[in-house]
């Protein structure tokens, strides 16, 4: 009888899953779309992409080692990280500007901060907010077949809707970042992660649903399917909505706090498309709101069982 | 080492007022954009700083203790409204670059906090040198920032070309968030030196409470001293 009592600390229910099975998940679900950028925007994406992956996991392992702690890099959320930044890049960068954006992502925004787990921020985000900043001109270059092409929320931007054509761009031949065009794979990508439960519809169908209502209520195209469409489909938001803002790390842990949390990113993309200075608004509006999250989660904090209710004098 | 010098060395080393005391953060992440400006901004402010310092030690023991800090900020406005005036006559590029920061160092806490902690205590030789030496940490530390902020943002030091053609300026470096990152790995450096000198000649420098009921021991393992500052 003694044998069966087992006496231990919480937590006392325990799952099989660890951060590298997950990471190696949002990784497999990232191929599908990183494969078709590559088929779409040839060889030259595959370099970028690859050069980001590998430079994330070797700043980590050298950072990791400089600094005498234990080496982590198997559990892939550096080459996640890695990968999400080259998918956030237009296939015509330089090569060095991939690498100088993963080392501003692994050690800058992750390890200083304490490194996985404790990063304020999406490391890729932060990375590509960072090269936005810096090399505007090359970071927003982007051709497709050879031609210097508009993204389609470029289009939206100034009015020319005559240009989007909605079949292309659900599939992804259009010009954009290598990542982020593709919204058939890149939603084949999500249902994996959503079969598997490393994700929620919550976070990415609140903010993709709040965007579309923003956007058709003060977008000044009434209910047009073209335009919604194309501030669904033509940007980051797919890309943004179901691998960056679902971010264990950055993104709130209690349920209410989700909603909160893509509401606001919502509110906050459309305002940066609708009425800021750029096309595009997904990454400033996530890394906004990873900076939000602690004020969420301390106004959203469920109360423990027999905490709550009015008490009776 | 005698009293002067024993001021320099505090002013720019030991209490550096842009990496030890983390006083003037204004400037300093605002007009540091390039070494020149920070050069200008951090020589301006150490003019006025040894002026004000000498002013109010000549007047300490006639400033009433009540209305010292208003008295303290007529002195100094004084001397920032001179200074504004000689550079507009005879730097107008500098006075173009630093703009609305010119007036803002009669707020300076810098100033002010070497007013009411040293100038209003000591003779007016020793404050001289110690605003001589807090002026030129101020400098030092504005220039460092600067130097890096312009090499990084725009591949020159004190617009000379140091970098190849090829350099590519990263330019947030330039700009707000720049300073920041600059400041925060200057400090960091800081602090990694200090702490390196620090237990190669000394006793480990311990907390208020000591090591043994210390959250953090598995951090420091004793070694560094948690951010006990020292105030004059």
């Amino acid at each position: 009888m003694g044998d069966m009592l087992k006496v231990s600390n919480s937590p006392h229910v325990r799952d099989k899953r660890t951060t590298a099975g997950i990471m190696r998940d949002v990784f497999i679900a990232l191929l599908p779309a990183s494969i078709y950028g590559v088929f779409n925007f040839g060889a030259r994406a595959a370099l970028i992409l690859i050069v980001s992956t590998v430079s994330a996991v070797v700043f980590e392992g050298i950072y990791q080692k400089c600094m005498g702690q234990k080496l982590t890099i198997s559990d892939c959320s550096a080459a996640v990280t890695g990968l999400l930044l080259g998918m956030n890049l237009s296939h015509t960068v330089p090569w060095w500007m991939a690498v100088l954006g993963s080392a501003f992502a692994i050690i800058i925004v992750k390890q200083l901060f304490g490194g996985l787990g404790q990063n304020f921020m999406n490391p890729a985000l932060g990375a590509r907010c960072f090269l936005m900043i810096s090399f505007a001109g090359q970071m927003t270059s982007f051709t497709y077949d050879g031609v210097t092409g508009a993204t389609p929320l470029a289009y939206v931007k100034n009015g020319d809707l005559s240009m989007i054509n909605v079949k292309n761009m659900f599939f992804g031949n259009i010009a954009g970042t290598i990542g982020e065009t593709s919204a058939f794979w890149l939603l084949v990508g999500a249902i994996y992660l959503l079969v598997r439960g490393v994700i929620s519809l919550r976070i990415p169908a609140t903010y993709i649903i709040t965007v579309a209502a923003l956007v058709t209520l003060f977008g000044g195209n009434g209910f047009d399917i073209t335009y919604i469409a194309a501030h669904v489909f033509g940007g980051g938001l797919i890309l943004g909505a179901f691998f960056m803002a679902t971010d264990y790390v950055s993104s709130p842990i209690t349920v209410k706090g989700q909603y909160v949390y893509a509401v606001l990113l919502g509110i906050l993309t459309a305002v940066f498309r609708l009425y800021g200075g750029t096309a595009e608004g997904v990454s400033y509006s996530i890394i906004i709101c990873n900076l939000l999250v602690p004020l969420i989660e301390k106004v959203t904090m469920p109360t423990p069982f027999g905490m709550g209710g009015k008490k009776h004098e | 080492m005698n009293k002067p010098a024993e001021r320099l060395y505090n002013g720019i080393i030991k209490e550096n007022p842009t990496f030890v005391l983390m006083l003037g953060m204004c400037p300093t992440l605002a007009v540091t954009t390039s070494a020149v400006n920070g050069a200008g901004m951090g020589l301006t402010t150490t003019v006025i700083l040894v002026l004000s310092n000498m002013m109010i030690s000549m007047l300490r023991k006639v400033i009433p203790d009540r209305v010292r800090i208003p008295a303290y900020i007529v002195v100094v406005a004084t001397f920032v409204t001179l200074v504004q005036f000689l550079l507009q006559a005879y730097i107008p590029t500098l006075n173009d670059a630093l703009g609305i920061y010119i007036p803002l160092i009669v707020v300076n806490c810098i100033i002010l906090g070497r007013a009411e902690s040293y100038a209003s205590k000591n003779g007016v030789f020793l404050s001289m040198f110690d605003g001589i030496g807090m002026g030129l940490g101020f400098t030092v530390g504005l220039t460092l920032i600067g130097v890096f902020r312009e090499l990084l943002g725009n591949g020159t030091i004190f617009n000379i070309k140091v970098l190849p053609d090829s350099y590519e300026p990263i330019v947030i470096f330039v700009l707000a968030p720049g300073a920041f990152f600059v400041l925060a790995f200057l400090v960091a450096v800081q602090n990694k030196v200090k702490n390196r000198k620090q237990t190669e000649h000394s006793v480990m420098a311990t907390c208020d409470t000591g090591c043994a009921g210390c959250a953090s021991i598995g951090i420091c393992n004793g070694h560094i001293e948690t951010g006990k500052q020292e105030e004059e």
